[in-house]
């Protein structure tokens, strides 16, 4: 990994080469193995084994059942689409499009509104900090949309990467009017701002909430307890199986 | 207080105010129908609005001309705790969500997690699962008919609404041990069988919905005020409905037949005969009228599921013993836990079972990395799951696309304009459930 290969250059197949180091990841951190060891090799704790390293490869030609025609006719139908699809990945029989944060709220509306794809709903926008994969400073804020198209029976996932220095993605509720209190809840929960929305406000926490909670690094909080002698740490220090 | 309203007098015990009803002339001038505005709080504790739903309505007269939600106040944090327990432990946890359709928590629950591992429940599994499901979506449809019913004045729905309803939870009972909060369904199968006077007991608990299902039926469908209370009131189209996300009934009810178990089938739906009722009205009546032919479509599915269980015989969990729950469970006096036999091989026979019992139990298994999306039919609408594994013994993440909190931002759209008192039949023909709303 350290000549320059082709693998090395971003947005090429470095994640392939990544996935074949045993237990990296690839923000280059290392990880921690049971009761948070570290440095022994042994990542998995008492069973032994090597956990697999935590990638998502890209997917290849040909991606199986609709997923290479609602590619081909995105590819077809976004000018700009050579941008915009940072990467396509298949697994588990699902669809994901990576997609470059400033083009979101114009591919959902491609993706809408062209007659090949009519992914006419929007069923769920959520938030998921993959803090412990690609690092503090890395791209560790995504956001996770789900879209059903009910003309075609099809369903895809968009993912855009935000850093936590720069959380800003585009609001895709002028499209999708129901993104409005799912991406309330991704702000409230994951501190992405969503410019464009007509009243980004907290949802689920109190006005006043200091934080976002479902941030992996969002301390918990709490005291040891003494309980016959024995001191049980808070929740954040406290061992567990990883 | 100014004088107008109440005119005072000092006296000996202090100052004694006389409220003596408004010279109303005196505070208004003008139209005070029309130039009045008044913002009104309905709620969070108000007994029509399921839950803790706050309700900010800006008032003309009687007239809505303006509707704010303010939700949030029964959030607890249950996507966050599972992150923090076992991939089993975690049907514990959604089964809190929506508290009225627990099992569709946890089977869409099981079901993503099952996607990640790439493993196949056994058929019987898949038959219990529809059961229960099935059972679950009466038992919650019941409840939205008499929260309904009572908020419009319809007290009678009610009562017959709980006391149905609480036949539905006898059945749950007697197959989880819990009337609800079952935590039955978990990833790689259920937890444990039918017990043998099961088939009985929902046989003639199908006799008797049936008639119960009738008898409301018969209650309210020409009930002049109960038609007048809904008919034409909180209309949404198809349209509205897409763009807003909403699904399910409210989605049905405006004419476009979407129902998962059909258009995107899982667990076999494809292989029951059942129909999807729809209506083309999209307003409160018509949600009335679908809900009422889904709890009858849901018996029909019911019956064939119950014919199908008698000539599956089998596990109810994989073979899988790195994955399956160790012990057999089964239900005492105090709900469900390890059988006293279980208990005994592993305490004085086998030191294996008790390693493995002990190693699966408290660490659990793992997950392969990746993540999955797990969209089922509830009675509410979509409910669909994402899960992120990062390899480990728990959850990375875990979503839950909430139809209630979804459904629940098309209030304002269904209610400005209308009048105060349409608020609650619109409010209600959602049927939203504020702990799945809030989570």
């Amino acid at each position: 990994m350290t000549e320059a290969s082709p693998a090395n250059v971003p947005g090429q197949h470095s994640d392939v080469e990544l996935a074949r180091q045993d237990g990296a990841l690839p923000s280059g951190q290392q990880r921690p193995g049971m009761f948070g060891v570290t440095g022994s090799g042994d990542t998995s704790g008492f069973s032994g084994l090597q956990r697999q390293p935590w990638v998502e490869l890209p997917a290849e030609r040909p991606y199986g059942g609709y997923f290479d025609e609602v590619v081909d006719a995105f590819l077809a139908a976004y000018p700009e689409a050579e941008q915009a699809l940072r990467k396509v990945v298949v697994d588990r029989d699902e669809l994901t499009l990576h997609i470059a944060r400033d083009h979101i709220a114009r591919v959902v509306q491609v993706l809408r509104d062209h007659p090949a794809l009519r992914f006419e709903l929007c069923s769920s926008v959520s938030g998921v900090d993959y803090l412990a994969r690609e690092g503090k400073d890395g791209e560790r804020l995504h956001v996770c949309y789900h879209l059903t198209s009910m003309t075609y029976r099809r369903r895809i996932r968009l993912e855009v990467s935000v850093t936590d220095a720069d959380p800003h993605v585009p609001s895709v509720t002028a499209v999708y009017p129901t993104a409005d209190w799912q991406e309330r809840e991704t702000w409230d929960m994951f501190g992405i701002i969503f410019d464009g929305h007509p009243a980004l406000t907290r949802i689920l926490m109190p006005d006043d909430w200091d934080g976002h909670p479902q941030r992996k690094d969002y301390p918990l909080g709490g005291v040891a307890i003494e309980y016959k002698g024995a001191s049980i740490p808070p929740p954040d220090d406290r061992r567990a199986y990883r | 207080m100014t004088e107008s309203y109440s005119p005072s007098r000092e006296t000996t015990e202090g100052r004694v105010y006389t409220v003596g009803g408004g010279d109303w002339d005196s505070v208004f001038s003008g139209d005070p129908l029309h130039e009045e505005r008044l913002v009104v709080n309905m709620g969070p504790q108000h007994p029509s609005t399921h839950g803790v739903l706050r309700l900010v309505l800006e008032l003309e007269g009687e007239t809505v001309t303006d509707a704010r939600l303010v939700v949030g106040y029964l959030h607890t944090g249950i996507e966050k705790n599972t992150e923090f327990r076992t991939w089993t432990q975690g049907s514990t946890l959604v089964t809190r969500c929506d508290y009225l359709a627990p099992l569709f928590n946890e089977t869409a629950y099981a079901m993503a997690v099952e996607k990640l591992l790439g493993i196949q429940i056994t058929e019987r599994t898949k038959l219990i699962r529809v059961l229960m499901m099935e059972i679950n979506r009466i038992s919650s449809h019941w409840v939205w008919l008499a929260t309904g019913g009572m908020e419009l004045g319809a007290l009678t729905a009610m009562t017959n609404g709980f006391r149905a309803r609480e036949r539905c939870l006898d059945i749950l009972e007697l197959i989880t041990g819990l009337r609800m909060n079952h935590a039955y369904v978990r990833p790689g199968g259920v937890a444990q069988d039918l017990p043998e006077n099961a088939y009985e007991k929902i046989r003639d608990w199908i006799t008797e919905t049936d008639k119960e299902i009738l008898g409301v039926d018969k209650l309210l469908r020409g009930q002049v005020i109960w038609v007048n209370r809904l008919k034409g009131v909180g209309w949404i189209n198809v349209e509205g409905c897409l763009a807003l996300g909403l699904t399910g009934p409210m989605l049905r009810a405006a004419g476009l037949p979407w129902d998962l178990r059909k258009t995107e089938p899982y667990l076999d739906y494809e292989t029951y005969d059942f129909d999807v009722p729809t209506d083309d009205g999209a307003d409160c009546w018509s949600r009335f009228v679908v809900k009422v032919a889904e709890m009858r479509e849901s018996l029909r599915i019911i019956s064939q599921v119950l014919q199908r269980l008698e000539q599956t015989p089998g596990r109810v969990v994989v073979d899988d013993p790195k994955i399956a729950w160790p012990a057999q469970l089964s239900i005492g006096s105090d709900g469900m836990g390890n059988s006293p036999a279980h208990v005994n091989k592993i305490m004085n026979g086998s030191m294996e079972s008790l390693i493995h019992h002990f190693k699966l139990v408290t660490e659990g298994f793992r997950v392969p990395t990746g993540q999955a999306y797990v969209p089922i039919e509830s009675p509410r609408g979509e409910l669909g799951v994402h899960v992120v594994s990062d390899g480990g013994t728990r959850p990375y993440r875990v979503h839950l696309r909430e139809p209630s909190f979804i459904n629940l931002q098309a209030v304002a759209t269904m209610c400005i304009g209308g009048q105060i008192a349409d608020v609650i039949a619109s409010v209600a023909s959602l049927d939203p459930v504020m702990g799945g709303c809030d989570r």
